[in-house]
């Protein structure tokens, strides 16, 4: 069964931003939170509450891949898009496309980090806050 | 960073300059208080005065700061006001993390601001901002004109003052990322006297990972003795406020002044009914699975004609519910979060204020002095009249409070009343009466706080007092705390990372040490920092202890006060015997060989 990330228990969140380091760390071989595919933030400093920023893992219409010029985002089994890197032109139209801002851009390589709903995220939440759901 | 060679920022506040040195010679010092105490030797003028303009200040990460689980914290090195000699505070939030993303392994200001100013760092430049219309500001409302001004949300940490360190409050406290602080020490009033209101940090360079299975390996193994063993539960359940039941009902929770180490109404403000009643959210720094913050809610009435109320959240712990608590006799949880209210607002360092509010609230019992100098009268258990003393402290009101500003010691040495001002080599004391360990620990650590060796918590496991043992083991816990600040991990993890654990992490990532090499590191960080400290005039020996210690019983009785002066006479002869081995400053002729072009 293929498996889709849900940030549905952001009430509960820390803000520790393990989610963040441990998916750049696992999938750009990085220390950072530029280069993470979930996006944790506050909705206006730290006496707010935290957001979870991911991939909702769209199936039938994909906004990013419809705006891909090139065709580089393929649809995911389950939800979601693949990227294939060596047709990404890096112009940044999926970021646009896609209204919840689950889009992330790689600055060095220009690429767009799109979540592969890997998991590790959810693996590394100590506050069950992100799940993985069977579809 | 992560063994290539340490960063360096320099900002000279005069000149608006900057200069950036790569300094392979401090790799040696692993990180964090390591780096921080070579370059504020380096850069103290120890024949000027604390608050001096050209005296430096010193901010540094860790060696795996970040990347491994609760290494979360910034040390911050500066000459303290308070003490006059060695400043070394700890703050945890985002600054860590965030001057990682920056590249930086430390920061150094220099200099003084022409006009009030606040700094913004970032990995591709340096700006000084207009603060003009910032200073007399609280702290909170500083975060947030920074943050609508300035980019990185999310990811900056912002640190400022308050009016406290503005007026020069020697206790005064710098506030990092709205609920942790650079508390003790007075870095607060030497970032005023720098007219420096807040400095952002924020960057977005990235480290690649070179070996990730080894990497990865050690990680994971940390972050489940995080989070899925015992060692660190009791952080986040009730967190350090748990700490208040049991310490009361041992009789070691100061209490009115330490006339008693018990408080009747301890069931009132234990950990338990702070969770029963206030606490609304617990929050992480940066890194950390663990999530010790604790935040509590109160509600104020502003006008008690129409039943109107503003809810306010403020972060407790428990050094907080002792000092401004027990130690002043209150007795509900609401009441002790106004007070740490107050504080955060005005941004002072909690545990000094509420021990010189219990100072002079026996010396006006006493009749030392009168309601002519503290303006309303001060009385145990009395919020209202405490919430107003420390706004007279902080705005300095008349020559009384101006004197309660620059802390017991020295309001004692004007009005009296010595014997009963809780200080320890000028700094208040922490909320632990336990015995001797908590004592000389506080008198021989080299920043005189409850954490330079934790001797509060050696006198709890010894059951019956073994004086050459407890000194033995305050010395070797000082010493091996000089390696654990050097990471600069968050010490309430420090049973996660014993020996081995650390030498994993670091080995994981490249660095090569051994556990000889962390002893030896540990032992040359305590030495820098005692050579330091004896340049500044520090004598261990001529250390008083206030009278009052010795008249209330500990965990371990009455304490004897010539048995006091002779373990710190022991711990002293350890430390002579140690700087033998350490004699005389290291060369470091070829610290500046590969400075970079500035980066702006």
């Amino acid at each position: 069964m293929a498996k889709i990330l849900r940030a549905n228990g952001m009430n509960k969140c820390i803000g520790c931003f393990t989610c963040m380091l441990s998916c750049a760390a696992v999938n750009k071989k990085e220390h950072t939170t530029f280069k993470s595919a979930i996006r944790v933030r506050t909705t206006g400093g730290l006496t707010s509450s935290f957001v979870g920023i991911v991939c909702l893992g769209c199936t039938d219409e994909r906004a990013c891949a419809e705006a891909c010029p090139t065709g580089a985002l393929k649809p995911r089994k389950g939800g979601g898009v693949i990227l294939e890197q060596e047709k990404c032109i890096g112009c940044r139209k999926c970021i646009d496309a896609c209204i919840v801002g689950a889009v992330n851009f790689d600055e060095d390589l220009k690429v767009p980090i799109v979540c592969k709903h890997c998991g590790i995220c959810a693996q590394f939440c100590p506050h069950e806050c992100l799940t993985m759901e069977e579809v | 960073m992560f063994h290539e060679d340490k960063r360096v920022l320099f900002i000279d506040l005069n000149t608006e300059k900057l200069r950036i040195e790569k300094r392979p010679d401090l790799n040696e010092y692993l990180g964090g208080i390591g780096i921080a105490i070579k370059l504020f030797e380096e850069n103290v003028h120890p024949q000027l005065p604390p608050l001096h303009e050209s005296q430096p200040v010193v901010f540094a990460v860790g060696a795996i700061t970040s990347i491994f689980p609760v290494m979360t914290k910034t040390v911050a090195v500066f000459r303290s006001p308070h003490t006059g000699e060695l400043g070394e505070s700890y703050a945890g939030g985002r600054l860590a993390f965030a001057m990682m993303d920056a590249g930086y392994d430390a920061i150094v200001l220099t200099g003084k601001s022409k006009k009030p100013t606040y700094i913004s760092v970032r990995s591709d430049n340096v700006s000084f901002r207009d603060a003009r219309a910032l200073w007399g500001l609280p702290s909170t409302v500083i975060g947030r004109i920074i943050r609508e001004r300035e980019p990185g949300p999310g990811k900056r940490s912002i640190i400022r003052i308050g009016p406290a360190g503005e007026n020069g409050v020697s206790y005064s406290s710098v506030c990092v990322d709205t609920y942790r602080h650079f508390g003790r020490l007075g870095l607060g009033a030497v970032l005023g006297s720098k007219n420096i209101k807040a400095m952002q940090v924020y960057g977005t360079t990235s480290i690649p990972i070179k070996d990730f299975p080894s990497y990865w390996k050690a990680y994971r193994e940390i972050y489940k003795k995080c989070t899925d063993t015992e060692l660190m539960q009791k952080y986040h359940d009730l967190g350090t406020s748990i700490n208040i039941e049991p310490l009361n009902a041992l009789g070691v929770l100061p209490t009115k002044n330490l006339k008693q180490a018990v408080f009747e109404h301890g069931d009132k403000i234990s950990g338990e009914q702070f969770a029963e009643c206030n606490l609304v959210r617990k929050m992480a720094c940066v890194g950390c699975p663990v999530g010790c913050i604790h935040i509590g809610q109160f509600r104020r009435e502003f006008d008690k004609a129409g039943h109107e109320y503003e809810s306010i959240s403020v972060s407790y712990d428990y050094e907080l519910i002792f000092a401004l608590g027990s130690y002043l006799g209150i007795k509900t949880t609401d009441e002790i979060l106004e007070l740490i209210d107050e504080v955060e607002e005005l941004g002072m360092d909690a545990m000094s204020a509420g021990v010189v509010l219990g100072w002079a609230t026996e010396a006006l019992q006493k009749g030392l002095i009168s309601e002519k100098e503290t303006v309303i009268p001060l009385k145990f258990g009395d919020k209202e009249n405490y919430i107003k003393a420390l706004r007279y402290i902080a705005y300095q009101e008349n020559d009384f409070y101006i004197a309660l500003g620059k802390g017991a010691a020295h309001a004692a040495s004007i009005y009296g009343g010595k014997d009963f001002a809780m200080q320890i080599a000028g700094n208040e004391m922490a909320g632990y009466h336990t015995g001797y360990g908590a004592l000389i620990g506080m008198s021989c650590g080299a920043r005189h706080s409850h954490l330079c060796n934790g001797g509060y918590s050696i006198d709890q496991g010894m059951k019956t007092l073994d004086i050459d043992l407890l000194v033995g083991k305050l010395f070797q816990e000082e010493i091996d705390r000089c390696m654990l600040n050097s990471l600069v991990m968050c010490l309430f993890a420090r049973k996660v990372y014993d020996r081995e654990t650390i030498l994993m992490a670091l080995n994981s990532v490249g660095y090569t040490f051994s556990s000889d090499d962390l002893t030896r590191v540990a032992e040359k960080i305590y030495a820098t920092k005692i050579r330091v400290k004896r340049a500044m005039g520090f004598e261990q020996e001529k250390v008083e202890f206030p009278k009052r210690f010795f008249e209330t019983p500990s965990l371990h009785g009455l304490l004897d006060e010539t048995t006091a002066y002779e373990a710190q006479r022991k711990f002293n002869a350890m430390t002579n015997a140690l700087m033998k081995k350490y004699d005389g400053p290291e060369d470091s002729g070829s610290k500046k060989d590969s400075a970079e072009e500035p980066a702006s």
